[in-house]
């Protein structure tokens, strides 16, 4: 397994908004999380990237806890430990957060070279590879508010990609994109996973997520209401919500 | 006329280079300064924030000219005393820091939330990240209001005259005091536009340098 999400709480002033999460992740696997809007599934990510702190549960990623509970305390990785843990967590924001002062080159080397001492050479040579698979090679000195969204997109993807992460998270990613861009993403989320990357996205696009997903996990109110593979979640699941949730 | 301009330029040009060193002087100071003060006004300790704002209420509450005559003329009365243009200068940075820090914090407040965690989420610590991807948008958003700031500098270094330092104005004044002439205050005037001038088209440019990115 290389994520282990077991347990998750998390309130934001006394209003509970993740319950109780716990699920896993194996290596080259998609996952799609649905669920209503107000589920919970943003916070759900944000707490695995340790951007939200949580109130208690833990994150494993590989072997290394990113933070775990421990007699009610939650304990969080040192700094190094930490860094290590992030080259291995990757995430694709909902609005991308390009860094708007840098050309998509430059996102996608600040890292590897500023934060993880790669050489400038070989950032610059692992990042063309990831701009060829995007096809985003003649956008490499354009600037993000050169580009159009679908663009902004795949440059997100490729900064996201440069740390070669064994785990990619995703937000909606197919949220803003037109037929034709979100089969392109599903081939790009494929082509990832396909290298081993596994993959957490979460979508409204049950198209999307029978398109893509290995397995579905189904949140409401905080909670995980249904987790099974694909086929058990769109033919088989006898769970009344799931059910019209589907047909909505 | 031209040979009476001429006749002045000296004097001038001696007060010209003392207001030129407290602009540069307080300019060059003030900008590092003011970022110090914003990011500690922005402090997550509450103890460190609240020092910072007493720092602003009082240095943008007060008149800079109190500030010169309590550095110069106050502070020797405890026993602490610096020489004229140390004395000017000190009072410049430190309110001219508290000016620049609140335009800081401003621009530092304007950056989404999103920079920092994109940022976080690829490994960068808050340091690496304040310089790295942080600042350089600040800057960007804060060069109008900062030439502002610098044009009221350019001004306010008249008020060096208190400690009695003798800077651009009071080399005019004395000239025309002496041969009861409104030219040399014209010269100084003069002199006054020209280096705004030169100030508001230097932002320019530096603006201009970063407007590759929006
Ligand atoms: N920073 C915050 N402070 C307070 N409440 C928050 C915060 N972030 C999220 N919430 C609340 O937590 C709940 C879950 O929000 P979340 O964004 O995780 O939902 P979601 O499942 O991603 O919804 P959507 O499908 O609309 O994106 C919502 O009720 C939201 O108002
Ligand atoms: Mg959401």
């Amino acid at each position: 397994m290389v994520l282990e999400v077991k347990n998750i709480k998390k309130s934001f002033q006394g209003n509970i908004v993740l319950s109780d999460i716990s699920f896993g992740l194996d290596s080259g696997e998609v996952m799609a999380v649905v669920g209503p809007s107000g589920a919970g599934k943003t916070t759900l990510l944000r707490c695995i990237n340790a951007l939200e702190t949580s109130d208690g549960g833990s994150i494993k990623v590989d072997d290394k806890y990113l933070y775990r509970e421990e007699k009610g305390k939650m304990i969080y990785a040192d700094k190094k430990e930490m860094k290590d843990i992030r080259k291995k967590l990757g995430m694709v924001f909902q609005n991308f957060n390009l860094f708007p002062h840098k050309t998509v080159l430059e996102n996608i080397i600040e890292s590897p070279v500023n934060v993880y001492g790669v050489s400038k050479e070989e950032a610059i040579a692992e990042a063309g590879k990831l701009l060829q698979m995007l096809e985003l090679t003649e956008k490499a000195e354009a600037y993000p508010h050169q580009m159009s969204g679908g663009q902004r997109q795949r440059a997100a993807i490729a900064r996201a990609c440069a740390l070669r992460p064994s785990i990619m998270c995703f937000d909606e990613p197919t949220s803003a994109l037109d037929p034709e861009l979100t089969e392109g993403i599903a081939a790009i989320i494929e082509k990832l996973a396909g290298q081993g990357m596994s993959i957490l996205v979460i979508t409204h696009d049950m198209g999307f997520a029978k398109r893509i997903a290995d397995r579905i996990i189904f949140m409401e109110g905080g909670q995980i209401v249904h987790s099974g593979t694909k086929d058990e979640f769109f033919e088989g699941s006898d769970n009344e919500r799931v059910k019209r949730f589907i047909q909505s | 006329m031209l040979s009476y301009i001429l006749n002045l330029l000296p004097s001038m040009l001696e007060g010209l280079k003392m207001t030129i060193s407290v602009f540069i002087l307080t300019l060059a100071l003030s900008l590092p300064f003011g970022i110090l003060i914003a990011l500690g006004r922005l402090s997550g300790n509450k103890l460190i924030s609240s020092i910072f704002q007493l720092y602003i209420w009082v240095m943008r509450g007060t008149p800079l000219m109190l500030q010169l005559v309590f550095i110069f003329f106050g502070l020797p009365v405890v026993g602490i005393t610096f020489d004229r243009f140390d004395s000017a200068l000190l009072a410049f940075v430190l309110n001219y820091g508290a000016y620049m820090g609140e335009i800081f914090r401003a621009g530092i407040q304007s950056i989404e939330k999103g920079q920092y965690e994109a940022a976080k989420v690829l490994g960068f610590g808050p340091t690496k990240a304040f310089i790295r991807i942080i600042l350089p948008q600040v800057i960007k958003r804060v060069i109008p209001p900062i030439t502002n700031e610098v044009i009221s500098l350019v001004k306010d270094t008249s008020l060096v005259y208190i400690v009695g330092l003798g800077e651009l104005l009071r080399a005019g004044k004395i000239a025309s005091n002496r041969d009861a002439s409104l030219v040399p205050l014209a010269v100084a005037a003069g002199f006054y536009l020209i280096l705004t001038a030169l100030m508001t088209e230097g932002f320019k440019r530096y603006e201009k340098k970063y407007a590759y990115f929006e």
